[in-house]
């Protein structure tokens, strides 16, 4: 069986999608935390809380999707160091889009706050209210994102690395209408 | 022996009874075991906080309700509203303005009895300078030496101006806040 030559679409639109909330969480995150107490700022954090638990989901629906349908067979001629970074990296991500809102939902509920999903399915509160963990938590939150933004940095990078030197491709997988030869 | 003795028993008991026909005086609080808590909806999120100060005059006796009376003063900057954010907002203009009006009071007018341990205080509650009739359902629990009141009702804050401009937006905090409330007294 030959290994298909891009990716399914559902697999494209997840991940573009996931994208967006990534970087949209990031940013929400380090712009909400600086804020004065105010309506703005409690209506902030459930949507970044809400908009967290929705990354959790849609990891496990990518991971389940992609189980299903097998992603594209690295390109030909890849020095195998490349494809062990690249793989690596994908894992890393992967691990981090699970461990990043399990953290952000267990550091709500150290501090006190129970996360209620879209205000309407609320999630267990695992941890007793406690201001030290709470306050780890949030260090342990805080640093798992900067690792993520790292590794998208990596991954976007070398994305347009095999656009713009390798020329072979790859990018066009996840982005078909890059894909002339369509 | 026993025969002998059983006058003075019953002198005793009529003794304790005799006291008991006056309204119990109870206080000061026992702070260690008494509370008085609230939960607050943020965004539709139940979040919990509570008072670390307070002080109460309670006259009470369950045979003569109607002669009971209480006080309760609650000191509004020893709040605990979750956290230090919520904390240093609260006791700001827009919400309680402690600067202006540092205590908020209970006073009762009447005392109904419900039926069996159940009762409520009838009153006004005051805060920030505004006063609401009030009407407090409590139980209590009597045992030798103290009594424990158990209450709880809800507040609507508006009704009192907590929460001012910005914050009057319901949907970020709700109006209703639920205040819980344990008073346990020794008998004077």
């Amino acid at each position: 069986m030959n290994a298909p030559n891009r990716y399914t679409l559902t697999a494209i639109r997840l991940h573009w999608l996931m994208a967006i909330l990534l970087v949209g969480l990031f940013a929400a995150g380090l712009y909400m935390t600086g804020l004065k107490l105010s309506p703005q700022k409690l209506q902030l954090y459930s949507w970044h809380k809400w908009a967290g638990v929705t990354v959790f989901v849609l990891a496990l629906v990518r991971l389940a999707w992609r189980i299903g349908h097998p992603p594209p067979a690295d390109p030909a001629g890849m020095p195998r160091w490349q494809a062990l970074a690249a793989h690596g990296v994908h894992h890393l991500l992967y691990l981090l889009m699970i461990a990043i809102p399990l953290s952000g939902w267990l550091m709500s509920s150290a501090k006190g706050f129970q996360t209620v999903w879209f205000g309407v399915l609320p999630l267990p509160d695992l941890l007793q209210k406690d201001k030290a963990l709470g306050d780890l938590l949030q260090t342990v939150h805080q640093f798992l994102n900067y690792s993520l933004a790292a590794l998208v940095l990596a991954h976007a990078g070398a994305a347009l690395k095999h656009q713009f030197i390798d020329r072979d491709g790859v990018l066009a997988r996840m982005l078909p209408y890059l894909d002339k030869t369509r | 022996m026993i025969r002998t003795l059983t006058p003075y028993a019953i002198a005793a008991v009529l003794g304790l009874a005799a006291n008991t026909a006056f309204a119990v005086e109870y206080g000061p609080l026992q702070i260690e075991k008494s509370s008085v808590s609230f939960t607050s909806k943020q965004m539709g999120v139940p979040v919990d906080g509570r008072f670390r100060k307070f002080a109460a005059d309670i006259r009470f006796d369950p045979a003569k309700p109607a002669a009971a009376s209480a006080k309760i003063d609650i000191d509004l900057a020893s709040i605990d509203a979750g956290s230090k954010d919520a904390d240093d907002e609260v006791v700001g203009k827009q919400w309680f303005n402690v600067k202006s009006f540092p205590t908020a009071s209970f006073v009762s007018s009447g005392v109904k009895a419900l039926g069996g341990d159940r009762f409520e205080a009838i009153g006004k509650i005051t805060i920030k300078g505004k006063s609401q009739d009030a009407v407090l359902p409590f139980s209590v629990k009597q045992d030798g030496s103290s009594a424990t009141f158990d209450g709880g009702f809800t507040l609507k804050r508006l009704d009192f101006a907590i929460g001012e401009g910005p914050w009057a937006d319901v949907s970020a905090v709700a109006n209703e806040v639920q205040i819980k409330f344990r008073l346990v007294a020794g008998k004077k």
